[in-house]
């Protein structure tokens, strides 16, 4: 009963981190997903000095871990003059590893397109922006959704690492609840409930709308695959 | 760069240490999960649908606070950095990993099992001597993806002051003020150690897909 109403105190407090914590999610997102559709179109671009600089960053925004990338910029970028609040410094980073990880979704979507359809664009005289535009990018979307919904609900956990650079967000709240309170365990415990809430209820939709897919958060491909594969990227010849 | 390496040096057997304690747990706890999963009884599956989801459902460094500020220190139980860390992420990674179980084990035909019944082997027999030793080996690239996910997730154990390589570079910045000199070392360093995972996935998948042409 007491842990009940010491929710009932922390729960004001937690919903404006929560604010924080969607707000950053939708950030990131706004300007990572755009990113990542560039990055992927450069990615299987033909251009040699297209590709291998786009890959390059695919791969380091894969390969090197969130938290390090935040720090980058937290710790890193006022040296170059470049100074943000944490909250934009957390979009930027995590809009980064966003677009990394989005990038390589687009990518495979764009392969999963049979060359064929290609060829039909090339004998039919389309230019490439059409080709893209009208034939390859409608399919693509279609089957990169699942696996971005997936993305997005590990990127609304992974909000959570902008607690290191003491962003207000949900986790903070809660930390700093305990600092207060000592009770670290129902502050916590109230804090996990309300990721848990937001990430169930959206793997539960998902698996409603592709019930062929097992929706879950780890339905994104694990990372670290994208090094034992930059070599295959192909193209039609 | 030759400074900054020496000192974030001083992290890498924590962050090596971590990944592997916590790849363990999870690789011991992931199949257990998976096959509990697996069985014909709901009331067998449901507690093991239900740790999984929960698990993932929950940011890991949540659980980490968790771990190590509620569970792990009481009068009772003093938990460290590392191990706190080692359980939090061994339990995070034995639900990713018993996904991967799970996806290894439907890969072994059905006759398999038919088989088995047909030669009346008990259930664990038919587990343990052809069944398992099919799913396993097809589990391998996975898992080893897995394990290049949870060395770079390994780094928020530096956020409850595990000693990783991560630790390091925030101590050094907050002497020396190069956080873009030590950071872009850290990045490097958590690549270049992922790279053996991506090898030992590669080898696998290579061995992997010429057994499937040639059978």
């Amino acid at each position: 009963m007491s842990t009940l109403n010491e929710w009932q105190d922390y729960l004001p407090d937690y919903l404006d981190g929560l604010k924080v914590t969607l707000r950053l999610t939708g950030v990131s997102l706004a300007g990572g997903l755009p990113l990542g559709l560039l990055l992927a179109l450069a990615m299987t671009a033909r251009r040699r000095t297209v590709r291998w600089p786009a890959i390059l960053l695919v791969e380091i925004g894969r390969g090197a871990p969130a938290l390090v990338v935040l720090y980058f910029v937290y710790y890193g970028l006022p040296q170059l003059d470049l100074t943000w609040s944490s909250f934009v410094c957390a979009a930027i980073a995590l809009g980064f590893t966003t677009a990394a990880y989005t990038a390589d979704i687009f990518r495979a979507g764009i392969n999963s397109i049979p060359v064929g359809h290609r060829e039909a664009c090339q004998a039919l005289g389309l230019s490439h922006g059409q080709e893209l535009r009208l034939v390859v990018l409608p399919q693509a979307i279609r089957v990169v959704i699942p696996p971005l919904i997936g993305f997005c609900i590990l990127l609304y956990q992974g909000t959570s690492l902008a607690f290191a650079v003491s962003v207000p967000e949900l986790l903070s709240r809660a930390y700093s609840q305990a600092s207060i309170t000592y009770q670290f365990t129902s502050t916590l415990v109230l804090a996990g409930l309300v990721y848990a809430a937001i990430s169930l209820s959206a793997v539960a939709l998902m698996r409603a709308r592709w019930p062929g897919r097992t929706a879950s958060v780890t339905d994104v491909e694990p990372p670290g695959e994208g090094l034992a594969r930059t070599t295959e990227v192909t193209h039609a010849p | 760069m030759g400074t900054i390496l020496s000192t974030l040096a001083d992290g890498v057997a924590q962050t090596i240490g971590i990944t592997l304690a916590a790849f363990a747990v999870a690789a011991v706890l992931g199949l257990p999960l998976a096959v509990l999963r697996r069985s014909g009884h709901w009331l067998v599956r449901l507690p093991a649908v239900v740790v999984v989801e929960v698990l993932r459902a929950v940011p890991p460094i949540v659980w980490l606070f968790l771990i190590y500020f509620s569970l792990g220190s009481t009068d009772n139980l003093q938990l460290t950095t590392f191990q706190a860390a080692v359980i939090g992420l061994g339990l995070i990674y034995a639900a990713h990993l018993s996904e991967a179980y799970r996806a290894g084990l439907d890969a072994v035909p059905a006759g398999q099992w038919e088989a088995t019944r047909a030669l009346a082997l008990p259930r664990t027999q038919a587990y343990v001597r052809v069944i398992l030793p099919q799913a396993l080996i097809v589990v391998i690239p996975p898992m080893a993806t897995f394990a290049i996910a949870l060395l770079k997730d390994s780094a928020i154990a530096s956020v409850i002051g595990a000693t990783d390589i991560t630790f390091q570079a925030v101590q050094l910045t907050q002497q020396d003020l190069n956080g873009l000199g030590n950071f872009t070392v850290a990045g490097l360093l958590y690549i270049a150690l992922g790279i053996p995972f991506a090898v030992v996935a590669r080898g696998a998948d290579r061995v992997l897909s010429r057994r499937l042409v040639g059978a």
